[in-house]
């Protein structure tokens, strides 16, 4: 079931960067990014029944990094809103030179 | 060193397999945000039985509770907080080329994927055929996630609440009201 987990983790992480490349709205683009960390998470899984439990230990980790990143993210999102009233990335170019 | 799967496993990780691949399909291509928040949730869950089927039950319920119960929760939160439920009247799609280059780099991984596991594992560092599932009955379930994160990567751990900490204190931060005042 190894390479099957590989293949359908390799799927799901490119439908996560598909969405990334073609949305505008930030929190869907958010949620594409928690879709890649996912698939991820199936890789090391995956991987942690051929290679002993650490990958699963990873996982955990992975858990926390995305928690902490979406309270961060999402933070950040609420604070554009209250600035320009709007989440979508093509109206968000502050930074553009 | 091939294992033969009962066929009762192996329907089930294909169909697990297939739901996640089309919840995530539904996911991105939804307008509506909570639409797609949903789906996702969806996709979540197929990826926890796909967890469970692969011996590492824990893993499995830590996805339904801290993906699908907290982090989903946050970002549907975060939609109806900003009434963004509606879908965008513009459109909310980028260009062709955007798209193309996102389907290039899909082929790219995929042929990454293939070349990798067309390859042979490492034998040195391959464990028996039944290693996850022998030391799922020694250990339990948590026990083989909690015996070498409290021992091989205790500091890490460690190192994993003063994050979660300073995630708190940055989202208080962003999060907070700005009347007038520097800061």
């Amino acid at each position: 079931m190894l390479a099957e987990s590989l293949a359908l983790s390799a799927a799901l992480f490119t439908i996560g960067v598909v969405g990334v490349l073609t949305r505008r709205n930030a929190i869907i683009i958010f949620m594409c990014v928690e879709l890649m960390l996912n698939a991820v998470n199936l890789t090391f899984v995956a991987f942690s029944r051929v290679y002993g439990a650490t990958g699963q230990v990873f996982v955990v980790f992975v858990m926390t990094v995305a928690a902490a990143e979406a309270a961060v993210g999402l933070a950040i999102i609420i604070a554009i809103f209250r600035h320009r009233q709007t989440v979508n990335l093509q109206n968000i170019n502050l930074m553009k030179g | 060193m091939q294992l033969q799967y009962p066929l009762f496993y192996t329907f089930h990780f294909y169909l697990f397999g297939v739901i996640a691949l089309a919840s995530a399909l539904a996911f991105v291509t939804r307008k509506s945000p909570v639409a797609a928040a949903l789906w996702l949730v969806n996709t979540m869950f197929a990826i926890s039985a796909l967890f469970v089927l692969l011996d590492a039950q824990f893993i499995g319920v830590m996805q339904v509770l801290v993906y699908a119960g907290a982090i989903m929760v946050v970002f549907l939160f975060v939609i109806m907080l900003l009434n963004l439920g509606h879908p965008s009247e513009i459109a909310d799609k980028r260009g062709l080329w955007a798209t193309l280059i996102a389907v290039g780099m899909g082929i790219v991984l995929v042929a990454q994927i293939m070349v990798v596991s067309s390859g042979k594992v490492a034998t040195p560092y391959v464990m028996p055929p039944n290693f996850a599932a022998d030391q799922m009955k020694k250990l339990g379930a948590v026990g083989t996630v909690a015996a070498p994160l409290f021992n091989e990567y205790l500091l890490a751990f460690e190192l994993t609440s003063v994050l979660l900490l300073v995630a708190i204190a940055g989202a208080v931060v962003l999060g907070r009201k700005r009347d007038g005042r520097a800061g």
